[in-house]
């Protein structure tokens, strides 16, 4: 006899972002029983998008990124300790210290680490870095300040781009490459790529696209260098593999769950399903590990590496988790995201990878300053602001209300449209990148796959 | 104190900036640092720049204390 939702027992699996909400927001909604969340890292959650920002800048230590809490989750924190299993009929979460946490309501927030280069001999070279973790920034930003003479960058997604800005404005020389056509053509597609690549050519990046890194050369245990499918060579001290990320669900292969490369499978108000696509009522999903159907994207399941829907999906499915069923809401919220690199702040609403065609709206590439709108089968379905921020909000309310594509000149500010004529927004397969999307449209069907395919790394 | 700035809301209005200087910081047009950890001194200025974002970006409190219990 199931009690007050209220009550009872609750393990959130990750203290990161979204699991920090996630407690916070089930103490705010008035959940009473027990509350423990368990982290593989030692630390309590910290923030991540400064790390390759501030931190490799030297304005911020890499231990001073602590998230603030909203308010008291009077939790019980299980920091440096791995979840290593879940037996979902016995409901326990069990940890690598072989201890195990009985639970009424779980949630999965255990979101992904940083992909790593797939040879694991030239990984461990020394100068051969990826980012992800606090450690991985302090020790990063260390070899920076220490004036290495050039780093190479594997990868020109967001983190990637980031980590060559960061470098250039140290005065660090630096070269990217990347195989796919431009940085970020994974989620901005091709013609926004052009100008990312303009970007970073115009503050001295080495930056080299459509080419793979081979082998990462070393001496003595030391990074020196790598060769490239072009037959180039690039000499270097650092090394920083920025190949996207890999979600965390090693830990869940036995435990029935629609999980596999692409996340958590969950429905619109974050219950996992199971491997058969049957939704449970018990373990919920939150952050960058889940993967949900979004009604403004033909209900594809979406799979986002976002702070902002790490903190909305937490919150709802917190309210969910002690909510009896009418009272439960879906987790619809518009992805955005944002990076700042060379000296700009790129701002997406909606899923630029899910258009066909895209338009300049306002500002000019020349300027440095524009909206770019995206659209798919004549509806708007994401825009993205280079230093026009203050439009973001504008544009989300065409694409929550499917407002036709190409947008009217209202969609201007009342100006007309700077290209009077779309053009194909060039997304490319994400399999052909260097970097993995930030955004990943995954297709309707939950992952075929019931085992895990451990990386090689 | 720790702050963290949603910056999926900040519209670069620039008020924080204003009030405290040491703490924000543009970059740029549009690209807003800050120091995730306020120093003492400068608590005062943080707290009206919290107060003051148009946009209410702005969160603050004290870190995880994983001992607490």
């Amino acid at each position: 006899m199931p009690g007050d939702p209220r009550e009872g027992r609750i393990v959130v699996v990750g203290a990161s972002l979204a699991g920090l909400r996630a407690a916070e927001t089930l103490r705010e909604e008035g959940f009473t029983g027990s509350l423990t969340v368990v982290g593989d890292e030692p630390h309590p959650p910290y923030d991540r998008p400064p790390l390759s920002k501030q931190v490799l800048l030297g304005t911020a230590a890499a231990d001073a990124t602590g998230l603030p809490m909203r308010r008291e989750a009077d939790a019980e924190w299980r920091l440096g300790v791995r979840a290593t299993g879940l037996d979902p009929l016995g409901k326990r979460v069990l940890l690598a210290d072989g201890d195990s946490l009985p639970y009424d309501r779980l949630l999965i927030a255990t979101g992904t680490r940083a992909r790593p280069w797939p040879h694991p001999e030239q990984a461990a070279l020394d100068g051969v870095f990826t980012l992800r973790t606090r450690e991985d920034a302090g020790i990063l930003a260390e070899r920076l300040a220490a004036g290495p003479r050039r780093v190479l960058v594997i990868g020109a997604g967001f983190t990637g781009s980031e980590i060559a800005s960061a470098c250039r404005e140290r005065g660090v020389e630096v070269t990217v490459a990347e195989r796919g056509p431009g940085p970020l053509v994974g989620a901005l597609g091709g013609t926004l790529a052009k100008l990312a690549a303009g970007m970073q050519r115009a503050h001295g990046v080495d930056l080299r696209c459509g080419v793979t890194v081979t082998a990462l050369r070393g001496r003595n245990g030391r990074f020196t260098g790598a060769d490239l499918s072009d037959g180039s060579r690039v000499d270097a001290d650092l090394c920083v593999v920025a190949l996207g990320a890999l979600r965390n669900v090693e830990w869940l292969a036995d435990a029935g769950l629609a999980a596999g490369p692409h996340g958590v499978a969950c429905d619109a108000g974050c219950r996992a399903f199971t491997m058969y696509g049957i939704v449970t009522d018990d373990v919920f999903v939150a952050g960058d590990v889940s993967r949900f159907p979004h009604p403004l994207f033909e209900y594809q399941m979406l799979s986002l590496e976002h702070w902002g829907n790490a903190v909305a999906q937490a919150e709802v499915a917190a309210h969910n988790m002690v909510s009896p069923g009418p009272l439960r809401r879906p987790h619809l919220t518009v992805p955005v995201f944002w990076s700042s690199q060379f000296g700009f702040t790129i701002k997406s609403v909606g899923v630029p990878a899910f258009s066909d065609q895209v338009t300049i709206a306002q500002g000019t590439l020349a300027e440095r300053r524009l909206v770019a709108v995206y659209g798919y089968r004549g509806r708007v379905t994401a825009a993205v602001t280079l230093d026009m921020a203050k439009w973001l909000e504008h544009y989300r309310t065409l694409i929550e209300t499917a407002a036709p594509f190409p947008p009217g000149p209202g969609a201007a500010g009342g100006r007309p449209l700077v290209t009077d004529f779309p053009i194909p927004s060039d997304v490319p397969d994400a399999r052909g990148l260097s970097h993995g999307p930030t955004v990943a449209l995954t297709g309707h069907l939950p992952d075929r796959r019931l085992t895990v395919v451990r990386s090689a790394g | 104190m720790r702050i963290v700035v949603d910056l999926t809301r900040c519209q670069a209005y620039a008020q924080c900036v204003f009030l405290a200087p040491q703490v924000f910081e543009l970059h740029g047009e549009e690209v807003l640092l800050y120091r995730p950890d306020v120093p003492e001194e400068q608590l005062d200025r943080v707290r009206q720049a919290i107060a003051a974002c148009p946009v209410q970006a702005i969160l603050a409190g004290e870190e995880v204390n994983a001992d607490a219990r």
